[in-house]
């Protein structure tokens, strides 16, 4: 239990592999839990199902931010070889669109690449201070450490029950880890 | 029983292990990571000591020719466009690869990539900054650089966007963009990594700082995959569309022996070509320097060998094409272009990349030569100066002799032409000595997940056999 300056932060478990992970992963959703997470290395093929988590929407704002470039990219050429500052080249039609191709889709890749990354950042929330920082068996998860996490907050969370249950379905080492206060 | 013995033929069938030496997850950490970790070699110091200097030399002829003006290079009145844009098509050429080493190859499920693609992505990116040095000094009047951008001014201007130079500022920046996006997402795993080992304080600063907090969740997982694969998407088309556009500088002007169609296939193949000669030059280096065999194996320098090979030959093809149809339009302009071309006062030239680009090549067919370092290094280096050489060849030798033959020049560099680009190697080779000192020269999230071991369903294969 948490001394009176301490605050416990969350339970992380090792597990032996990717194999052993993803039963884990299975057992812990099936037991209800909703605060949790898996750490790999690498991304683990099957993960996802064996969370039960939903398809990524990062597609969606790349497909917009490329739609924004190209459109724009579009338009200012167009605008400005038509309307702005006329200008006939080699005796095309002003708005010639075929010459407007390559800038149209360079921009257009040109965004969805910012967009793939600013989005990436987003939705997976940068956190340079997060709270898995404090544990001591965390660093692992980035060598050779699979690691199943499950946060304090967790309603169904119970230092010495959990600890019991993720030794129960298979981990190694565990640590509750813990912030001074 | 018997599907036993299939599977085992499909173990006599199957590919040789992508990494070998059978490491552990943690072996795979601790060789790369070490590598930065440890005290700087002195052949370290000695090759960045001679990048640096030719760096400098770059730098101060720079300087001189934005002092000077354009005339110090051997431009002339035919010849407009000299070694600069020989070079910025050579090296925009070289930094293909990597993208087609990481995006296309990554659609395609080659896992053996995953060794060599960090090695090329950097390449990439280097290549490209080498690149885009040239056109941007080439301009003369550098500080007018920003009138290619679109920017509302007091004269109500507007850049012409039909231009293919146009195209090309914005096609090579955004191939600039995406790679430099491409390679730090994929780095990022990988600083965490080199993060949760920093024993000192300043490591662990700017390494914490660049890995952005990576906790390696699925639920961070989720999204970076979908996010690499898009930008192995869009990356993708870039392997085709930049160097096509590049080409377009060429072949929309109407100069005999550029206004040609074949010249954005032309310039792809020989865009990959030259990469690939490019990263196996490199990797064959990295591997003798440092502790990597088991990462770059004979197996993926081999598969290496059999791209070159192939784009060799498309490109052989091309140079044939091309003097095919100067024969067959009719055309007397084309068909001066081009026998002048191979017979004129530049052959020499031609007849180097002919035998660089076409014959060399040729080599490889045989797989002592595709397993043999020593053989792989030298014809990856004649390749280098093929591909040289065969811009060389379209650039100059095409504008030595124009449609007025009274103004036919015979094309000189100056000593400022030859040591710009040398300066420019300089410009690579410090770049990438800074990658292999201070970053993880091998993805290494990425080659812990092509481990057998990294397969859920690895033991139960193992223990199960042949129970498919």
């Amino acid at each position: 239990m948490s001394t009176v300056n301490k605050k416990i932060l969350g339970i992380v478990a090792q597990f032996a592999g990717t194999a052993e992970l993803i039963d884990a992963a299975v057992k812990v959703k099936a037991a209800g839990f909703s605060k949790w997470d898996c750490h790999s290395p690498f991304p683990i093929h099957g993960m996802d199902k064996a969370m039960g988590e939903k398809r990524s929407n990062l597609g969606w704002i790349v497909g917009a931010c490329a739609i924004i470039g190209g459109s724009g990219a579009l338009w200012l050429q167009g605008w400005s070889a038509a309307s702005a500052y006329p200008h006939v080249i080699s005796g095309k039609a002003l708005f010639s669109y075929q010459a407007f191709f390559p800038i149209t889709f360079a921009v257009s890749v040109l965004f969805a690449a910012f967009g793939t990354l600013f989005g990436l950042l987003g939705i997976i929330k940068v956190q340079w201070n997060h709270p898995l920082f404090e544990s001591k068996l965390f660093p692992c998860f980035s060598d050779d450490g699979f690691l199943v996490h499950i946060e304090a907050d967790d309603p169904q969370f119970d230092p010495e029950k959990t600890k019991a249950f993720l030794k129960s379905i298979g981990a190694g080492n565990t640590e509750i880890y813990e912030k001074s206060e | 029983m018997s599907s036993i013995i299939t599977n085992e033929k499909l173990n006599v069938m199957a590919e040789p292990p992508l990494i070998a030496g059978n490491p552990t997850f943690g072996k795979v950490t601790d060789v790369i990571t070490k590598i930065l970790e440890d005290k700087t070699q002195f052949r370290w110091y000695v090759a960045f000591g001679i990048s640096t200097l030719m760096l400098s030399v770059l730098g101060g002829l720079i300087g001189y020719l934005i002092w000077e003006g354009t005339g110090v290079w051997g431009l002339t009145n035919p010849v407009g466009w000299g070694w600069a844009i020989v070079n910025f098509v050579f090296w925009v050429g070289i930094g293909h690869a990597g993208t087609l080493i990481s995006a296309v190859l990554f659609l395609l499920r080659q896992k053996w990539r995953t060794s060599i693609n960090r090695f090329a992505e950097s390449m990439t990116i280097f290549a490209v900054v080498c690149a885009l040095m040239f056109p941007t000094i080439h301009v003369g009047r550098i500080w007018l650089l920003y009138w290619f951008a679109p920017l509302p001014n007091q004269m109500g201007m507007w850049p012409n966007f039909r231009s293919p130079l146009m195209w090309d500022f914005f096609a090579v920046g955004t191939y600039f963009a995406c790679s430099i996006i491409f390679w730090f997402v994929g780095l990022i795993p990988d600083l965490a990594t080199v993060r949760d080992r920093a024993v000192s304080k300043i490591r662990k600063v700017i390494f914490g700082v660049l890995a952005l907090g990576w906790r390696g969740g699925n639920s961070q997982w989720k999204h970076y995959e979908v996010a690499y694969l898009i930008l192995a998407g869009i990356s993708t088309p870039l392997v085709l569309s930049v160097h096509s556009i590049v080409s377009t500088d060429f072949a929309t002007s109407i100069i005999p022996g550029w206004h040609t169609t074949i010249f954005p296939p032309y310039f792809v193949a020989g865009a990959i070509f030259s990469g690939f000669a490019m990263v196996m030059t490199l990797a064959i280096i990295a591997r003798i320097v440092y502790p990597v065999k088991n990462f770059i194996t004979i197996n993926h320098l081999e598969k290496m060998a059999k791209v070159i090979l192939l784009t060799g030959m498309m490109v052989g093809y091309a140079y044939a094409t091309e003097f095919f149809i100067a024969w067959y339009s009719g055309n007397s302009y084309e068909r001066f272009a081009f026998v002048r071309r191979a017979f004129g006062p530049y052959g020499w030239a031609y007849w180097i990349m002919v035998s660089c680009n076409v014959l060399i090549p040729q080599f490889f067919w045989f797989r002592k030569c595709r397993r043999n370092i020593v053989w792989l290094f030298i014809l990856t280096i004649f390749v280098n100066i093929g591909m040289w050489f065969e811009r060389f060849v379209i650039v100059i030798s095409t504008l030595s002799a124009d449609f007025l033959p009274s103004s036919w020049d015979y094309y000189h560099p100056t000593w400022v032409d030859v040591w710009t680009l040398i300066g420019s190697f300089g410009l690579f080779f410090t770049l990438f000595l800074l990658f292999l000192r201070f970053l993880p020269m091998i993805a290494m999230s990425e080659v812990k997940g092509v481990l057998p071991q990294a397969d859920p369903h690895h033991a139960h294969k193992a223990v199960e056999g042949g129970q498919a």
